[in-house]
């Protein structure tokens, strides 16, 4: 393999974790304040990945706007679907959870289907993010890339910004070592898991919109994703942003460099890295903390 | 005088900057009550855990009958002979008393792949059971399920499901919690009973109940030992006074 | 602890299913034939759900295993033996689950949760992916086992009502073998592990060794229904391992009650039945083209309100600690 070639696996190793840990930060940050395991949160990067594909004809070369209202609608609906479903969720067993959530993902599919369909689209990038520029004498990289992985670490910062800088921060990383002492400091704890779940929502739905361009919108893509986010957070370890952040770069680079090297196996190398994590480290490689 | 059964030595756990047991050096010996008081945050509990083996210790030793039994699990350090009761009532609600203690003693003779034989015609776990409610005076009410017992019953039952398992040294976490008067006294006739033919340590907040029945009394400040002695000679010391009985209790 | 007569349902309702061949239509022998087998996956989930206390989201692994090697070592050749096909299925599920149960036991909780799923879906990615399996289209099984001694062939599953009965006799035995194990030592050690681990290790029980048990041995059945599933619909394919079946049968152990035998051979029943029902244009009309909507509102309802599920219903009076015998 030469320079370029390896260079170029590399961006996409990047890109990829990066718009992973998109996705995983929004999973690690509800189950680490609310204790909700969610096996829907696939479902909202899909929602993303179909927003940007119905908002794209009205938005046009508008790109970073139609990814702002975007993220306004998927936020809403994150809010909205906290307040009616997952907000009885919180004191119900793991079990459950994992159950009403699976009947979710049910639901969200059929819905889905009833309003865009079950057909494969594609969606295509603005002309100012499109073409590639040269790396080395053969290869060239997609300018589109590269704002992917741009707006992911753009996002990464604004989130440890928000989470370490603010108040909101403040009173996320209090909820999430002791629920009950915030709420008898006043703070109402119901409309904080509101915004964080709604936050969560946002994150994998923009993760989704982000990706829609480079990868096709199609229904299973939900799933997917969410698996592989599975793993990331159990390598990084539940409620974790930093460790979500490591482990998303670490499967991107498995994943990437495997499909070069093991071609028909690379699917199952994810799985390897999660099994060599559980034996040298099970609680995850930042245990807990942010 | 006979080795100690239990010693900690020097015991020392940390947890990133904070010292939660410094140093503590124990004996535990055969027919004495050894009792351990401190403040909230004394180390009292990392103690017993470490002596039990759910947490493992950053520096020093633990021996029972000599064996360096430090690096032990906690199953292999119960099967070895050392029992605890907790502090937070650690019992099968769902099953009847009689099976609570009757699946503990099932630890010394466990035989799982004894799959046509019912657990419940086990005759030795069946007996040591019977004799450990008898000796906590659980026996008239063997067949309730244990999470409707009254809480005093319950602490009892948690003494029971310690000393199923035939244990020589009993390491016992506040086990007059909760308790009111008549509780506390059958609670503590049943200890005076029991220091008899087991190593006791007891940790405790209920100073009339340590000063009644123990035999040996060590005082815990911020993670290290500040004194050790006999009941009198802690009433009456310097430091102890200062550190913790002056505070009221 | 129960009272003998906990074995007469279970055992009328073994003897009404050996009879029900003469009275029903081939359609619906192969519904009762359908629930039979995911009976005995419900059940093969109970052990480690309802009686140890370990919720599984990678399940249908072990499912999938069971069935791609029933296929996979049939081969060309002819029906295969059931003297070898069958330890062989059991043993490949087995020893998945064994390395499954190694990593996932290192967890606890929501990881353990997610960590199965996951190796679940490795599971799946290599009969999906590889050659190993057939892709995506999946293989079929054109000969299928026979249990032949001394060149007399004794059973032969190609016959529908040989292989009823024989789907039968595994119920059967799978639902003794797990009543056995609930009152065994071994079966009251989960239990305890269930409800109270702490304890249990206080006491001087290794609880690891035994959660794997359980798991190896929870893994194995659920390889023996994948078996019955591969012989009965004569072909398999890689959304066996999908999380939807693992998720299907995990509803199944809640829909029917967890903790309970009967609750899992109820639950398979109700969640068969439940599926075929979102699914009939007959009763649904357009509706049943978008079963998934009615299948998952149908599970939160389920879920939401009955909580201890179908078993709950009729024994509001009991504790949970008989319901827990079987």
């Amino acid at each position: 393999m030469d320079l370029a070639t390896f260079l170029v696996q590399c961006l996409n190793a990047v890109q990829y974790g990066l718009l992973l840990f998109l996705v995983a930060s929004g999973l690690t940050l509800i189950f680490g304040i609310m204790g909700v395991i969610n096996l829907a949160h696939g479902s909202f990067y899909m929602l993303g990945a179909y927003l940007a594909f119905s908002l794209a004809p009205l938005f046009g070369q508008q790109f970073l706007l139609m990814l702002a209202a975007g993220v306004l609608l998927s936020a809403l609906f994150g809010f909205v679907l906290e307040w009616v479903f997952f907000s009885y969720l919180y004191q119900r067993e793991h079990l459950q959870q994992v159950l009403m959530t699976y009947a979710l993902i049910l639901v969200f599919e059929e819905m889905r289907s009833l309003l865009v369909g079950n057909e494969v689209h594609g969606v295509t990038a603005p002309s100012w993010l499109s073409g590639s520029f040269a790396l080395g004498a053969l290869m060239s990289y997609p300018w589109y890339r590269v704002f992917a992985s741009v707006a992911c670490i753009a996002v990464a910062a604004a989130l440890y910004f928000v989470v370490n800088r603010t108040r909101l921060g403040m009173m996320i990383r209090a909820g999430a070592s002791n629920r009950d002492m915030v709420r008898s400091l006043g703070i109402d704890i119901r409309m904080l898991y509101r915004v964080v779940f709604a936050g969560g929502v946002a994150l994998a739905a923009l993760a989704g919109m982000i990706a829609a361009p480079l990868s096709s919108v199609y229904p299973g893509m939900g799933a997917s994703v969410l698996i592989i986010c599975f793993v990331v957070v159990v390598i990084g370890g539940i409620g974790s942003i930093t460790g979500a952040l490591l482990a998303s770069l670490l499967v991107g680079f498995v994943d990437t460099f495997g499909k070069v090297f093991f071609a028909e196996f690379s699917g199952i190398g994810v799985y390897l890295l999660m099994a060599i994590v559980l034996v040298w480290r099970p609680e995850g490689l930042m245990r807990r903390g942010y | 005088m006979a080795e100690p059964l239990l010693r900690a030595l020097s015991l020392t756990r940390r947890f990133g900057g904070l010292t939660a047991v410094d140093g503590v050096w124990l004996d535990l010996n055969r027919g004495e009550l050894h009792a351990v008081i401190g403040t909230n945050g004394a180390g009292k509990s990392t103690l017993v855990n470490m002596l039990s083996g759910e947490l493992g210790a950053s520096a020093g030793r633990i021996e029972l009958e000599g064996t360096d039994i430090t690096s032990w699990s906690q199953p292999r350090r119960s099967r070895a002979g050392i029992g605890r009761s907790y502090q937070r009532t650690t019992i099968f609600p769902s099953l009847s008393v009689f099976e609570n203690a009757r699946l503990c003693a099932q630890a010394r003779t466990q035989r799982p792949w004894a799959l046509w034989q019912a657990a419940g015609a086990c005759a030795t776990s069946g007996a040591a059971a019977g004799q450990a409610l008898a000796a906590t005076g659980l026996q008239d009410v063997a067949q309730q399920a244990a999470g409707l017992l009254s809480h005093g019953q319950q602490r009892q039952l948690e003494i029971a499901m310690c000393l199923a398992t035939g244990p020589r040294v009993l390491l016992l976490d506040e086990p007059l919690a909760g308790m009111g008067a008549e509780e506390t006294e059958r609670m503590l006739a049943l200890l005076t009973e029991l220091k008899r033919d087991h190593a006791l340590m007891l940790v405790e907040h209920d100073m009339d109940a340590v000063f009644r029945v123990a035999d040996v009394i060590t005082v815990m400040v911020d993670g290290a030992v500040i004194a050790s002695g006999a009941p009198d000679v802690i009433r009456n010391h310097p430091e102890v006074r200062v550190a913790y009985l002056g505070e009221g209790h | 602890m129960a009272t003998d007569r906990t074995w007469i349902v279970p055992v009328a309702v073994l003897l009404a299913l050996a009879a029900l061949p003469a009275v029903l239509t081939p359609y619906s022998q192969d519904l009762v034939l359908k629930i039979a087998v995911y009976a005995i996956f419900a059940l093969s989930l109970q052990l480690l759900v309802g009686m140890t206390g370990l919720v599984s989201l990678g399940h249908a692994a072990f499912l999938g295993i069971g069935a791609y090697v029933a296929v996979l070592a049939t081969g060309d050749g002819g029906p295969a033996s059931l003297l070898w096909l069958l330890p062989a299925a059991l043993a490949a599920a087995a020893t998945y689950a064994l390395f499954v149960g190694v990593l996932s036991l290192r967890t606890r909780g929501v990881y353990f949760i997610m960590v199965t799923l996951a190796f679940a879906q490795m599971a799946y990615f290599v009969f999906h992916d590889t050659k190993v399996g057939g892709g995506s289209d999946g293989i079929f099984l054109y000969a299928k086992p026979v249990l032949a001694l001394a060149g007399t062939t004794l059973v032969d599953l190609d016959d529908k009502r040989q292989l009823y009965y024989a789907v039968v006799a595994a119920l059967a035995s799978t639902y003794a073998l797990l009543a056995l194990i609930g009152r065994s030592r071994f079966g009251h050690a989960l239990a305890g592990i269930r409800i109270n681990e702490q304890r249990m290790r206080a006491a001087g029980f290794a609880t690891y060794p035994y959660k794997l048990a359980a798991f190896v041995i929870a893994g194995a059945l659920a390889g023996l229904a994948g078996l019955l599933l591969a012989v009965k619909d004569g072909a398999v394919n890689p959304e066996l391992l999908s999380w939807h079946e693992s998720g299907a049968v995990l509803l199944m152990v809640i829909l029917g009650g967890i903790g309970s035998l009967r609750g899992a051979v109820i639950g398979a029943v109700a969640f068969t039945l439940l599926k075929e029902l979102c699914q009939s244009e007959a009763l649904l009309g357009p509706l049943a083209g978008h079963w998934q909507l009615t299948l998952g509102l149908a599970i939160i309802a389920f879920v939401a309100w009955l909580p201890k599920g179908l078993i709950g219903l009729g024994a509001p009076g009991k504790t949970r600690a008989a319901q827990r015998d079987g």
